[in-house]
């Protein structure tokens, strides 16, 4: 019991600590406070570390097929490599060029979109891709009717997942994200919409089956309602349960006390 | 009422539909049972072949099922919500506690993910290393399922040779990274341990060994003519019902279709190594166990390719000390043993997953369950739950 409250407190501060030395690349006042998690990552930027046995050569593969970013860092390395004491400034030096060049989506340019952009104007708000995974953000009044689509015409048959993610400062709060996939094209699609706090979705149930305990997920995890659901109950929460733990304001080690207690016989889960 | 509810959740005695399977057919109403139509019996949450802490509720006339519901979640860890408060390096380890007789799999779909969220992959021997074991943790985990499965359906035998020869390629992770069961053996970037002194001869010696040992798995079952009554024409699932089921896996390819994530998007290596891809014909439990022994055949063919094509060079990537991947999100999939294992993840630029979502196979695959065992007798539901392979820690996560 005490080891579980003390987890989570001490978690936050620390992973929250290395953000600023990080930055000013202090290496050592950051490594006793990562502690065993991150010696993984620690032999991976000194190449040379006593662990990885063949890691004494140089590493061809990695220095091509790397974006700009880590062929900077590519370059750096072997420099710094006779002595091992010169690698560590080297290693988060040549990190901070590394962040800015992350990938951006690209806008997206298909006959399919050009398709529906023609069908239904804005109410195509983006579609995009990100590390080549293309989706469409589409205005939650047409979702139900763009699924239907993807699954009829473009022949996207494979509803593979339902989630949603939580952006509270946002107005529209919920991102909805279907992940689909077409057997024929061999190709994923994600369709994502965003909807308001206690604003409703129509179920894809009657699309996919499937959609039936993936969209009754969602609803438990963040409590967002699906019309027409033919059962649209807690999954993996039991009924009585109180709250959404999957938004952001729930905090990690809140349970319902009040179910606890009356189901349970016992004062507190915790 | 839709052709939908029809179909899937309110199908009455007496109605014919895609649900209800024909030999046992629900029109003319069964004398036998007099007028003991609809008894509601409730099955596990602790009961041993519902494999794990799954609770069915099931609808009867007489022997016959008229339908079912699943209760789960008696095993709900938050597994999402401790990865959001968790560094990427240190969730890691969680998501060997999902599908934990697949532990490794887990491992490298996530791996995988957030590999992908960095945009780096793992270089080549660290690759080879990753599908010896993954394809290692494939038979492991068909073991356990026809172990238990054949258990389940009164072949006592198969659970002790499979658990026998399982051994082995535990011994062969322990030796690897320590740990038997939730292994953690990889780490995002690559691997963190270099083979042991001996791993290619212990893994060529256990696909040695293993190939006769299968045959004899298969003598015990394959034309054993109580399995083939208990499982032939048990719990159909055709092609289309699978696709809008969205079930994955050896379930799916049992019903024909040629669908396997490493052959469809090949990711690691796997590209590079020839196998096939097992299917079925009649998507029934019997079809369902033979893709299975199969799949173990393939992944003894993968395995030998893999050891002999064993590169030299480095094991981890260069990734920063730190993981901080740029803001974005990704689905990175995996065919683990059970089907399509999913991540998820929405990355806010920080230190730890904004989001972090979990396809579970077992989760979307037990949903078939109910069309499954539809106008089958109380016997069946238990080959039904079997075959369907479920892990319930990887179902209610």
């Amino acid at each position: 019991m005490p080891e579980e409250t003390k987890d989570p407190n001490a978690v936050l501060p620390e992973s929250s600590a290395p953000k600023a030395p990080a930055a000013d690349a202090s290496a050592p006042g950051k490594a006793p406070a990562e502690t065993a998690a991150s010696t993984p990552q620690t032999s991976e930027s000194k190449p040379a570390a006593p662990v990885a046995k063949p890691a004494t050569t140089v590493k061809p593969a990695d220095a091509t097929k790397a974006p700009p970013e880590t062929a900077t860092q590519a370059d750096a390395t072997p420099a710094a490599k006779p002595a091992t004491a010169a690698a560590k400034p080297a290693a988060p030096a040549a990190k901070p060029p590394a962040k800015p060049e992350g990938p951006k989506p690209e806008p997206w340019d298909s006959p399919l979109v050009a398709k529906l952009k023609a069908q239904y104007g804005s109410g195509i708000k983006e579609a995009s891709t990100y590390v080549g995974q293309k989706y469409l953000v589409v205005d939650s009044s047409i979702v139900y009717e763009i699924l239907l689509r993807m699954r009829d015409d473009e022949l996207y048959d494979y509803l593979v997942d339902v989630t949603a993610v939580h952006y509270p400062k946002r107005e529209l709060q919920f991102d909805i994200v279907y992940i689909l996939y077409s057997f024929k094209h061999n190709q994923r699609i994600r369709v994502k919409t965003q909807i308001k706090d206690g604003a409703k979705l129509r179920s894809a149930v009657a699309i996919w089956p499937t959609a039936n305990w993936l969209e009754r997920e969602v609803f438990d995890m963040f409590g967002i309602t699906f019309e027409q659901h033919p059962e649209l109950k807690r999954i993996l929460l039991p009924d009585g349960w109180k709250g959404h733990p999957l938004r952001k304001e729930y905090p990690i080690l809140c349970q319902d006390q009040e179910w606890v207690k009356e189901n349970l016989g016992i004062e507190s889960g915790q | 009422m839709s052709d939908f509810e029809n179909d899937f959740r309110h199908a009455k005695p007496g109605q014919s539909g895609p649900g209800v399977v024909d030999y046992l057919d629900l029109d003319t109403k069964d004398q036998t049972y007099l007028d003991a139509n609809e008894l509601v019996l409730n099955m596990g949450p602790q009961h041993p072949s519902t494999h794990g802490v799954l609770r069915v509720i099931l609808k009867l006339d007489g022997e016959k099922v008229l339908g079912t519901e699943c209760i789960i979640g008696y095993l709900h860890r938050g597994v999402e919500k401790i990865a959001e408060n968790r560094t990427y390096a240190m969730f890691n380890p969680y998501v060997d506690r999902m599908d934990y007789v697949a532990a490794v799999s887990n491992g490298l779909g996530y791996c995988e993910a957030v590999e992908k969220l960095l945009n780096t992959e793992a270089p080549p021997r660290a690759q080879y290393i990753r599908v010896i074991l993954t394809e290692l943790c494939r038979i492991a985990s068909h073991q356990v399922w026809l172990g238990t499965h054949a258990l389940d359906i009164g072949a006592l035998t198969p659970l002790f040779y499979c658990f026998r020869d399982r051994e082995e390629i535990l011994k062969i992770f322990e030796k690897y990274c320590g740990a038997r069961l939730t292994t953690h053996a990889f780490r995002i970037g690559g691997c963190i341990y270099e083979t042991y002194d001996g791993f290619e001869q212990d893994c060529l010696k256990f696909c040695d060994a293993f190939l006769p040992k299968l045959d004899e798995y298969e003598e015990l079952l394959t034309t054993n003519r109580i399995w083939v009554r208990r499982t032939k024409g048990v719990g159909i699932l055709k092609p289309e019902d699978c696709i809008a089921l969205g079930v994955t896996g050896p379930v799916l390819r049992a019903s024909g279709m040629k669908w396997d994530l490493r052959k469809a998007q090949p990711y690691e290596c796997y590209s590079k190594f020839d196998f096939e891809i097992p299917t079925g014909l009649n998507g029934d439990t019997y079809d369902r166990y033979l893709v299975r022994i199969e799949e173990m055949r393939q992944a003894v063919r993968i395995i030998r390719q893999a050891v002999d094509g064993l590169p030299t060079g480095p094991i981890m990537a260069k990734i920063p000390k730190v993981l901080k991947p740029p803001v974005g999100e990704v689905y990175v999939s995996i065919e683990a043993p059970k089907g399509e294992l999913g991540y998820f993840i929405v990355s806010d630029g920080s230190l730890q997953p904004y989001r972090l979502r979990v396809r579970p196979p077992s989760y979307v695959n037990l949903q078939a369950l109910d069309k499954m065992v539809r106008g089958l007798l109380v016997a069946d539901v238990v080959a039904v739950i079997g075959t369907l392979d479920i892990v319930l820690g990887e179902v209610d996560r």
